[in-house]
């Protein structure tokens, strides 16, 4: 088996594995107990975020543990548009962003908020100059993410930072981190970063993990109210084993982090040039630092991306076709749409997206297969 | 509705069956019988002087068990009863006025009276109890009134070894009960028809097998999940069906290689076709059903149905033959596999067509672009049945 679509998700590793069959056996408690079993799964939930506290250099009591990455979105967004809403109404973000940020931003339209949508350009997510001229004095959020999810283009997000912080520094700013935790180096304070999404299953931690950080002295609305766990910001009893294997997967991620970037953008690379090789292949990522290490987009001229996906799975290779969360409706990538994918090859659009555990080996072998899959699949297209 | 112990349950179409009768009341005593292993609670289901009943022996949930009775092909009306022995007069008032009130509260209905009287010796005659019964409600719950036109509710009291008092008839299904009329392959494609067409025909008594055809790498594993869903839910009413999943790419390839494209999918009909008679015959249905109807898309043309209907020598049923596409997706949303039929999946159908194909074949034509075919179809089709996955749906 050859799995390419670590950016739908990843394999827990075994590191993960083992600290969450822990918790779930024998520290079990739950945190918020009195006794002694409570404090040992508390000391779990500190531990983690001691980790990633470490890794983002910011402080444990900004972090708050989430169901994973939709739900830090959500948080972020909803929460900040409620809690600014009587110093103005205006929020600006991407044209391409997730569902899980687009989905928000569409309730809070109907909600009385107004969302300006910024183009990208040809290589960035977000145009800066379109973003300077959409600044306005209501400005109270603005929520870009650091790489597209489907494409691997990137944002400028300290670059952003500075831009909202010349203009208004009480604009909060929101950075999607959900592909880009653990392949870059994520320090919010010092890139002028409020909110930051992530989710635990892209990094081999377990799904239903995530986090959303919270700067000091930001207040924003919470969304899920109860028993007031997580400082009244996010109610419920903490899900222990995820949060501990969240916290174990980041570290390990972090510990290594160099050698696996070197590793991604030399896949990356290699995957690129090798694609570029064949006929009829268009590549909508770039080589080099110029997007996610591990995401190559690419679009096979007369093959239906669904098709060439599943020749692919009976060669036992696993890749998405545009993006694995929103691949379950086939409608027309809006990003693809975005950065001028022609007409012809929307649907012809597959996304290899890679881990450190991938191998040249697999890539080279990846190439074979799709040097066999292409003609055949090409003579055989509906006209 | 705490006080209901007993089912009278009234079917239609068996009555008229003469000296087969006891076979299609065995039969629907059968699926009853099925359908209520479902249902949290024991029951007993039994016949007694042409009437099936359905007697309660535990706690039950009353809503559950009238959605299970209501999906048993047959049953016209589902009637909660209570059902006493001959105490007297006196106690019979007392439970007629208690089933009643229990019903009804105090709403303010019309209502009549029909009693009949099986036991003839029986001290009162039916005119007399139903003049009897009136005068008892009327003064008992004041806020209903008599109309003998166009009541609200009829109170049946029926005088048989015991008495049967109730005033619903929940409707029911109606047609036959599964069992009573043979075997049939349907078929299943994922779609909206398909699944009302076996439906359909397993309402009027028949077994149904299923046929699917599979079309990796261009239809995924969802799509056949999907087909084995929509199996499993026409199953909740027609009992298990037999799935045959059949390897159909290399067919496929081969009529796109070999034939002219614009008749591509009457070409692969026609094999679809004969590869499910293949199955038919194999496990004795007497037909086969589709979901076509005149004129929804090229392939369903009638001189499309005719060129796909000429392969085959068993008797090929299609009910929604005449039926809108609105009137189908009105059943399909009631049986329940509207839902999973609109997911979007691929099927085999959609994935070569041409971008103009025929609509009306011209047979001749056909049966001599078929033979560019001739020197691999049969292995190729030997290949298919052979690699043919079989899945129970149940």
């Amino acid at each position: 088996m050859i799995y390419f679509d670590n950016s739908a998700t990843t394999k827990p590793s075994q590191g993960v594995v083992a600290i969450m069959e822990r918790v779930l056996k024998e520290d079990f408690g739950n945190p918020s107990s009195m006794h002694m079993k409570g404090m040992e799964a508390e000391n779990y939930i500190k531990d983690a975020a001691g980790k990633l506290a470490k890794i983002l250099h910011c402080k444990e009591k900004e972090l708050i543990f989430t169901s994973g990455g939709t739900e830090s979105n959500n948080m972020a967004i909803i929460g900040t548009a409620f809690a600014k809403k009587r110093r103005g109404k205006h929020i600006i973000t991407s044209a391409m962003e997730h569902a899980s940020v687009y989905e928000p931003m569409r309730f809070l339209e109907e909600e009385g908020f107004e969302v300006t949508y910024l183009p990208g350009n040809e290589k960035e997510v977000v145009d800066l100059e379109a973003l300077k001229a959409a600044l306005r004095p209501d400005t109270i959020l603005v929520s870009i993410m650091q790489v597209n999810n489907e494409t691997g283009r990137l944002s400028r997000v300290e670059e952003i930072g500075k831009i909202l912080h010349e203009y208004n520094p009480e604009i909060v700013y929101h950075v999607d981190a959900i592909q880009s935790f653990g392949k870059y180096q994520i320090h919010p304070k010092k890139q002028g970063i409020d909110l930051l999404s992530v989710s635990g299953h892209k990094i081999h931690g377990p799904k239903g993990s995530g986090f959303l950080y919270c700067r000091e002295k930001l207040t924003i609305k919470p969304l899920i109210l109860g028993g007031g766990q997580q400082a009244g910001m996010r109610s419920g009893t903490e899900n222990v084993p995820a949060i501990a294997g969240m916290g174990e997967a980041a570290k390990e991620i972090y510990d290594h982090f160099e050698e696996v970037q070197g590793h991604l953008y030399d896949l990356k690379n290699t995957m690129i040039s090798e694609l570029l090789k064949l006929p009829d292949v268009t590549v909508n990522s770039f080589c080099g630092q110029d997007s996610a290490p591990h995401i190559v987009s690419a679009s096979f001229k007369g093959v239906r991306s669904e098709v060439l996906l599943h020749a692919l799975e009976g060669k036992g290779v696993y890749v998405s076709s545009g993006s694995a969360c929103s691949s379950n409706h086939p409608a027309i990538s809006k990003t693809l749409q975005t950065i001028h994918v022609p007409e012809e090859l929307l649907d012809s659009t597959i996304r290899f997206s890679f881990c450190g555990e991938n191998t040249e080996e697999e890539i080279e072998t990846t190439i074979e297969i799709l040097k066999e899959l292409l003609p055949m699949l090409r003579k055989f297209t509906r006209h | 509705m705490n006080n209901i112990h007993a089912f009278l349950i009234k079917y239609a179409e068996i009555g008229v069956k003469g000296k087969n009768r006891y076979i299609f009341e065995d039969a629907l005593i059968r699926q009853i019988k099925k359908s209520l292993e479902q249902v949290q609670g024991d029951f007993d289901v039994y016949k007694e002087m042409g009437r099936v009943y359905v007697k309660v022996l535990s706690d039950y949930d009353y809503d559950e068990t009238v959605e299970a009775l209501q999906r048993v092909f047959g049953i016209v009306g589902i009637c909660p009863m209570t059902q006493v022995e001959d105490e007297g007069w006196d106690a019979l008032v007392k439970d007629v006025v208690a089933h009643i009130k229990d019903t009804y509260q105090d709403q303010p209905l019309s209502f009549k009276v029909e009693c009949r009287r099986a036991r003839k010796n029986y001290p009162k005659n039916s005119m007399e109890m139903n003049a009897d019964f009136g005068e008892i409600l009327l003064k008992e719950c004041p806020n209903l009134h008599v109309d003998v036109h166009h009541p609200d509710f009829i109170l049946y009291v029926e005088i048989r070894s015991k008495i049967n008092i109730y005033s619903k008839i929940l409707p029911g299904l109606g047609g036959m009960p599964v069992g009573t009329a043979g075997k049939a392959m349907v078929l299943l494609s994922g779609g909206i028809d398909s699944p009302v067409a076996g439906y359909m025909v397993a309402k009027r008594g028949v077994v149904l097998e299923a046929t699917y055809f599979h079309a990796p790498p261009y239809t995924s594993e969802r799509a056949k999940q999907k087909v084995v869903d929509l199996a499993k839910q026409v199953a909740k009413y027609s009992g298990p069906i037999k799935l045959n999943v059949v390897n159909f790419t290399d067919i496929q390839l081969a009529i796109y290689e070999k034939c002219p494209h614009d008749e591509l999918t009457i070409i692969m009909r026609r094999y679809m076709m004969r590869i499910a008679e293949h199955f038919a015959k194999e496990s004795g249905c007497q037909a086969l059903v589709t979901g076509e109807s005149i004129g929804q898309v090229a392939s369903q043309t009638m001189q499309s149905l005719m060129s796909t209907n000429e392969v085959c020598t068993l008797p090929v049923f299609r009910p929604l033959i005449a039926f809108d596409k609105q009137d189908i997706i009105d059943i399909s949303e009631k049986i329940g596999t509207f839902e999973t039929s609109i997911l979007p999946y691929e099927d085999c159908c959609t994935i070569f067509v041409a971008k103009h194909p025929v609509t009306k074949p011209n047979l001749k034509v056909i049966r001599k672009d078929e033979e560019h075919l001739n020197e691999v179809i049969d292995d190729l089709m030997k290949q298919a049945i052979e690699t043919t996955e079989v899945i129970i749906c149940e």
